[in-house]
């Protein structure tokens, strides 16, 4: 069995992924080659080592999922740990137990990792401080989502040979997208050139100020892009309130062949799903030959285990001081 | 451990008392001076340097030991759990939060379960604060019934019943033609409206201010615009009506400048800062620090430096601790989900003798906005050293260093931005009606 997480100059130490805000380039790069390796190990179809044989990861989810959690769940099973899947809908959390609660009546089950999925921004950074296991991110609300990123970059890298010099359009709902936010760190410390394109209203405040060129022109904003990455468009944001429809919304707004033929004839399309057909992306371009889409999944699950195997290493207990904590 | 007088003692006649070697501040009349002062039946009898040494007989005497004496500080802004939240705080713990804070005076807000919108409470709460609170305590009356905004309260017999003015809390009044009314109405009992001005539905789900900390935290933003938006609305009320306006709680200097083309009109308008406004900005809730979740949101720099240059200069009449006491299960929460409100009446001076010790604003003027301003609004006794004046004062020293350690707070809830902070400048005793009801040092039989 082949090991893919190198002990040399393996850059990523941490034990929890919480935020992609204060990556470094080769703390990504190690995490992404561990990725691609396992990714191969899955596409040959040999085992995977079992980095996490003996050890149990919670699947704490307090917003439905079915993507993320099941992709999670499959790379700690390939990795040889027990795997709970809390189901929140039906727990004590609907009867009125705060966030910390929880945290603590699941760190006293002595887990060794707790993937967390919330609808607050900074709720999965407040559960952190709070247990004595590894944490990863599986998006906590507008704020970070970042297995989701490196998984874009892992793709992007795979199929461009490089991320650094590209430029990469971001075109939906970045005002509330975890997507974004955590693609813009990453592909930023990767060197990318990154645009984002939006209509004003789902544009986050002081744009300029997140590393980023701001389009309001789709035409414009993806002119010449090596990578249109789309973003899902909440149904609940059409009705009026941030769009005034969805038919304006996909003519201005939507990736079709006519936009598309505006950026580079090798641009890759992506989208981190799922998809709204004919909201955000038309059908024949998510079924494009250039559409990603679905080894964007399959880099998720690779992404995955070499997180789950990095977080790992980090002994239990040395995750509990961080600064700026407060004493409540 | 620090002495606190209980209630019951305040209600004896206060000994003959006479402070000397003091450094005697008056920021009203400009006084800065050595000297001393005698108090008599909870007055002050006389001041002057010619007592600075000189212990007339019959008197008690306390040595200052050349700290400040300066008048007690007038608090307009203060949430208290009494009634319906005592866990959080009640009107003795908020109390004695203020007398160690060197606050003589504190108006407590109409958010309480139930809201002070009906004689009755107002009632309760003078009849609470006289048997349990160690500081003068004044009831702030809701505006509208139940803070709802939708039907004036009684306010004429609200201010009769002791009601020092009209807030509607946290809650702005949305509905223009309730606040166009209130206003009316208000004016002919010449009745103070301070209004808390943010626009609900532009601030929405936010919870700090709009801006790039907010967009890279994913936390919906607070833009100012909701709080100009909604003050420039009342001033035109105001002028419409003739009322007497106070805007308790502005955040930026756009509203500063709003409130200062108002009086140049000739409106009946003033304006106060918290002084977490002026002492923190956006940065300190980076990340997610819910203990600096406020309302308004902290502003950023820029604005801060703006705010407190607005009180230097006198555009701000009064600052406020805006003490709002939560506990871990309101704060410790997500940020989004997580309740507003720091306390502050513990820290309010030492924070203010920050923006002294940077040189930003002049003690004086600092003291002012918290003793002599809001006492001329709310046509208090207290707020000056004068003869006749309430013996209502607070000794300090200014060079004292200090950290702010939550467990030593007195308040019930220990929810402060200023946690761990270093200070410079500690009360050393607080006097309420000649009464000593705080000292840091343990009082002995004979001061």
């Amino acid at each position: 069995m082949t090991d893919f997480l190198t002990d040399g100059d393996y850059a990523f130490s941490h034990c929890h992924l919480l935020t992609c805000e204060k990556l470094t380039a080769p703390e990504i790069n190690s995490l992404l080659d561990a990725a691609d390796l396992a990714a191969e190990l899955s596409r040959r179809g040999e085992g995977h080592p079992h980095y996490l044989a003996g050890k149990t990861l919670i699947n704490l989810f307090f917003e439905a999922s079915t993507r993320t959690q099941s992709s999670f769940e499959l790379a700690a099973k390939r990795l040889g740990a027990d795997v709970l899947n809390m189901n929140v809908s039906t727990s004590s959390v609907q009867k009125g137990e705060t966030l910390i609660d929880t945290a603590m009546t699941l760190n006293a089950m002595r887990p060794d990792i707790i993937v967390v999925r919330h609808h607050a921004a900074g709720a999965v950074q407040l559960l952190a401080e709070k247990v004595d296991c590894s944490v990863v991110n599986a998006g906590d609300g507008a704020h970070q989502h970042p297995t989701q990123a490196l998984l874009d970059a892992l793709t992007i890298r795979r199929e461009k040979g490089r991320v650094g010099g590209l430029t990469v359009a971001i075109c939906g709902d970045i005002k509330h997208s975890r997507v974004a936010r955590s693609n813009i760190d990453v592909l930023n410390s990767l060197g990318a050139n990154v645009r984002i394109v939006a209509p004003s209203t789902l544009m986050p405040s002081a744009p300029d100020r997140l590393g980023v060129t701001a389009f309001t022109d789709m035409w414009e904003g993806v002119k010449d892009a090596d990578v249109v990455m789309m973003l899902r468009l909440q149904v609940e944001r059409m009705g009026g309130t941030f769009v005034p429809s969805q038919r304006e919304y996909f003519h201005f707004f939507g990736l079709d062949q006519d936009k598309l033929s505006h950026a580079k004839p090798d641009a890759l399309i992506m989208h981190p799903g799922p998809m709204n057909r004919g909201v955000e992306i038309a059908s024949t371009v998510a079924d494009h030959p250039r559409s990603v889409i679905q080894e964007q999944v399959e880099m998720g699950l690779a992404i995955r285990m070499a997180v789950l195997a990095s977080v790992a290493r980090t002994p239990r207990g040395g995750a509990r001081t961080l600064a700026n904590t407060q004493r409540y | 451990m620090p002495f606190f007088a209980r209630p019951p003692e305040l209600a004896q006649p206060p000994k003959p008392t006479v402070l000397i070697n003091a450094r005697l501040i008056d920021p009203d009349s400009g006084r800065d001076e050595p000297g001393g002062l005698l108090i008599e039946d909870g007055k002050i009898l006389d001041l002057g340097p010619s007592f600075r040494r000189n212990a007339p007989a019959g008197y008690q005497v306390i040595d200052c030991q050349g700290h400040i004496v300066a008048p007690g500080l007038i608090d307009m802004q203060v949430f208290t759990g009494e009634p319906g939240s005592e866990h959080r705080e009640t009107l003795h713990t908020a109390s004695r939060a203020a007398a160690a804070g060197g606050v003589t005076t504190m108006i407590v807000m109409p958010d309480t379960k139930p809201v002070i919108d009906q004689v009755a409470l107002v009632d309760f709460t003078l009849r609470r604060a006289r048997d349990n609170a160690i500081v003068h305590i004044h009831p702030m009356g809701a505006m509208t019934m139940g803070l709802a905004g939708d039907e004036m309260t009684e306010i004429g017999l609200l201010k009769r019943a002791g009601a020092i003015a009209f807030s509607n809390g946290k809650q702005s009044i949305m509905n223009t033609r309730v606040m166009h009314q209130v206003l009316q109405y208000s004016r002919d009992f010449d009745a103070l409206i301070a209004h808390f001005a943010e626009d609900a539905f532009l601030a929405g789900s936010g919870s700090m201010n709009a801006g790039e900390l907010a967009a890279r935290s994913g936390l919906s933003g607070i833009p100012k615009e909701a709080e100009t938006i909604i003050l420039e609305r009342d001033l035109r009320l105001v002028e419409l009506t003739g009322a007497r306006y106070h805007a308790p709680t502005l955040s930026c200097p756009e509203s500063v400048a709003a409130i200062r083309r108002a009086r140049a009109a000739g409106l009946k308008v003033t304006c106060g800062v918290s002084i977490n406004h002026l002492t923190l900005n956006e940065n300190d809730v980076v990340p997610y620090r819910t203990f600096y979740k406020v309302r308004p949101p902290l502003r950023g720099e820029d604005d801060r430096a703006a705010m407190v240059r607005a009180v230097q200069n006198g555009d701000v009449d009064v600052i406020v601790s805006s003490h709002d006491p939560q506990d871990a299960d309101t704060k410790r929460r997500p940020f989004a989900e997580a309740a507003d409100g720091a306390v502050g009446l513990e820290t309010m001076l030492a924070a203010a003798m920050r923006l002294h010790l940077s040189g930003d604003a002049d003690l004086k003027v600092l003291l002012r906005a918290m003793t002599s301003g809001p006492a001329d609004l709310l046509g208090l006794d207290g707020g000056r050293l004068q003869k006749g004046a309430a013996a209502d004062l607070v000794i300090f020293d200014a060079q004292a260093p200090w950290v702010v350690n939550r467990d030593d707070l007195n308040s019930r809830s220990k929810n402060s931005p200023f946690d761990e902070s270093k200070m410079q400048g500690r009360v050393i005793r607080t006097l309420v009606a000649g009464h000593t009801v705080y000292s840091y040092a343990p009082l002995d039989n004979n001061s």
